[in-house]
């Protein structure tokens, strides 16, 4: 396990080497850098390029900031003057918190009506939530986030921007939450049916043993091996959804910053932003991974050996 | 690491149903993408003077005379430009070709007509992630049986590029890469550079599976056959090994698509895609991104009902009748 967690870490290094500079190189090589915004004068543009190094060529620049990089000192950003890691750290929290509540929230929701639907066929609830299932499985972060920040201003109960309070979770929370509940309630509805049907299950039924405990005790732990395989997928869904839910929502979170720094040709802050992304995505997967292997026995051959 | 992770919904698709059904709706899709500008009622530029924010005009048949007519409507005046209150005249019908405007899904700000609107960026939206989804799975595909069928270092290289763009996340990838290009381009050069940002990206997922399959097939009777009778590994990919992905690359289809619509509607949202006037699903989108403007007039919301019926097609085709979405009725 040691040695997968090291193998991992590795792993995640490159990937951030990688992403910071691909992201450096391509800002170094593309037309416009910062210094040219409109509607300043030409003197002004000339200082600052030289100010920050953009009148450099492109291998320079890339080579100088990589002889800072290996010093963990990923440079300024140019609109904040700031160190770029602090700045990243912050808002790179905010996404993880509000990763994390949607997957606690959706895991919350899907789960259990999963299991609900999974075990019972027939009657009207099971069919409603397996359509409204359905139909969330296709309204995508972007669209869950517009309808429901609509939805709040009309009738003002909620908050419909910005993060302040727990009230301002709500609507960023859910619309990242909703379609993932939904893919988890088709999930966990499909394995539990099947782990009922398996002999283990007839078996226990024919002895007696209530419907209740039946479907939560020895139907239910069989049936978490596929659900837990899919939330390494999870985490990556959710970063792209909540960059759409950040644009939305105002939420100041990672994707916000990156498109700001984007749009000012800010590149230090997009490869910080960048690398940010690509460390909390490669987290997240892992930490499902590990999830999975403690979970699943048959898993842990896999994850050993990735 | 993951084999592939195109999405949360290609765990939760099949590849039997999709391969019945996928070319056939992509070729319904395309046509859609083709015939949809053509049955907008008005120019999707046009802007009617004394329409802003003009309400969804009901169709109705029968009129306060209680006689009937084809669908028409009555036509709207605007009463309060500053509390944009509109009056229905109950005297006159309008129809589509009546000097008169009917919006049937409203107008927006300047006047212009939703429907029409959304009908003409369904060329836009959806053929942006038509043409990315057939290039990068071309791409993937032959990538993937190059690197399958050939091995050795060229497998070894393309693998390695394809793992480094699977582990990155998508969306900062995509981000970075539209950024790497000028703010502001004409719409051809938006249309080129979002398939180009979009095949680069999606293209690792289909290699990685396409190979996968080649592995298998190649060492199968029937390539060995064509081998023995002196076929070229060119052709035996072509012609043996590529068609048993068919199905495969079906499923990936039906996953990229819907992918791809978002991430056109995204980054048009948030004005690195098209640019207004150009009435793509995103800058469509991006008009209700101010809460006031969604809270008062919310049929402007339209383009976000076309895209969720959309991908609920393309969900349904991938999955089909597969029981994982639709729930068994066997037993």
């Amino acid at each position: 396990m040691l040695f997968f967690l090291v193998r991992r870490a590795i792993a995640a290094l490159v990937l951030v080497f990688v992403v910071t500079s691909g992201a450096v190189l391509l800002a170094g090589l593309s037309p416009g850098d910062f210094a040219s915004q409109i509607g300043r004068r030409a003197e002004d543009i000339a200082q600052d390029r030289h100010r920050l190094g953009l009148d450099l060529p492109a291998s320079q620049q890339y080579m100088r900031w990589l002889r800072r990089a290996v010093t963990f000192d990923f440079g300024e950003s140019f609109q904040y003057q700031q160190p770029v890691s602090g700045l990243v750290r912050e808002r790179a929290a905010n996404t993880a918190i509000l990763a994390l509540c949607a997957l606690l929230v959706a895991t919350l929701l899907g789960i259990p009506a999963g299991v609900m639907t999974g075990s019972r066929r027939h009657g009207l609830l099971p069919r409603l939530v397996r359509g409204l299932s359905l139909i969330l499985l296709s309204v995508p972060p972007l669209i869950g986030s517009l309808v429901l920040v609509t939805i709040a201003a009309r009738t003002g109960w909620l908050p419909v921007s910005g993060m302040a309070g727990p009230a301002s979770f709500v609507v960023p929370t859910l619309a990242l939450a909703l379609p993932i509940a939904a893919t988890l309630e088709r999930l966990q509805s499909q394995s539990i049916r099947e782990a009922l049907q398996r002999p283990a299950a007839m078996a226990a039924a024919s002895r007696g043993i209530p419907g209740a405990r039946l479907v939560w005790h020895h139907a239910w732990r069989q049936s978490l091996g596929p659900l837990l395989a899919i939330y390494g997928v999870i985490v990556g869904s959710l970063f792209s959804g909540s960059f759409a839910v950040e644009m939305v929502t105002s939420w100041p979170g990672l994707g916000a910053l990156m498109r700001q720094a984007l749009m000012m040709r800010d590149t230090y802050l997009v490869a910080g932003c960048a690398a940010a992304g690509a460390i909390c995505l490669a987290a997240g997967v892992l930490a499902a991974d590990v999830a999975h292997a403690f979970a699943d026995p048959r898993a842990r051959g896999a994850a050993g050996r990735a | 690491m993951p084999e592939a992770r195109p999405s949360v919904v290609a765990a939760a698709v099949k590849p039997a149903a999709a391969r019945q059904s996928g070319g056939a709706l992509f070729a319904m899709l395309a046509a859609f993408v083709i015939v949809a500008p053509w049955l907008a009622p008005y120019n999707p530029g046009r802007q009617f003077d004394g329409y802003p924010y003009a309400r969804p005009m009901r169709p109705h048949l029968v009129d306060a005379q209680g006689s009937w007519h084809a669908p028409f409507a009555y036509p709207l005046r605007l009463v309060d430009p500053i509390e944009r209150r509109y009056e229905e005249d109950r005297s006159r019908r309008v129809t589509f070709s009546s000097d008169e405007p009917w919006f049937l899904l409203g107008s927006d700000s300047l006047g212009r007509d939703v429907l029409s609107r959304v009908l003409s960026g369904a060329r836009l939206s959806l053929g942006v992630a038509l043409v990315s989804t057939l290039l990068a799975l071309s791409i993937g595909a032959f990538a993937g049986a190059a690197a399958g069928y050939g091995g050795g270092w060229l497998d070894a290289a393309l693998m390695r590029i394809a793992d480094v763009v699977i582990v990155l996340p998508a969306i900062y990838l995509v981000l970075a890469l539209r950024g790497a290009l000028p703010i502001h381009l004409t719409d051809a050069q938006v249309f080129a550079a979002l398939v180009s940002v979009l095949t680069l990206v999606g293209w690792p997922t289909a290699a990685r599976g396409v190979r996968g399959i080649v592995l298998v097939e190649r060492e199968a009777e029937y390539a060995e056959a064509a081998r023995a009778m002196g076929a070229g590994s060119w052709r035996v990919i072509v012609r043996h090994l590529l068609p048993a992905t068919r199905g495969f690359l079906a499923v990936q289809a039906t996953v990229l698509v819907p992918a791809f619509v978002m991430a056109e509607a995204t980054l048009s949202f948030v004005a690195l895609g098209f640019a207004p006037p150009a009435p793509s699903w995103g800058v469509m989108l991006g008009d209700v991104a101010a809460v006031q403007v969604a809270s008062e007039s919310p049929w402007l919301l339209a383009p976000a009902g076309a895209i969720v019926i959309a991908v609920f097609v393309l969900h349904s085709a991938g999955s089909g009748r597969d029981p994982l979405l639709w729930g068994r009725r066997d037993t």
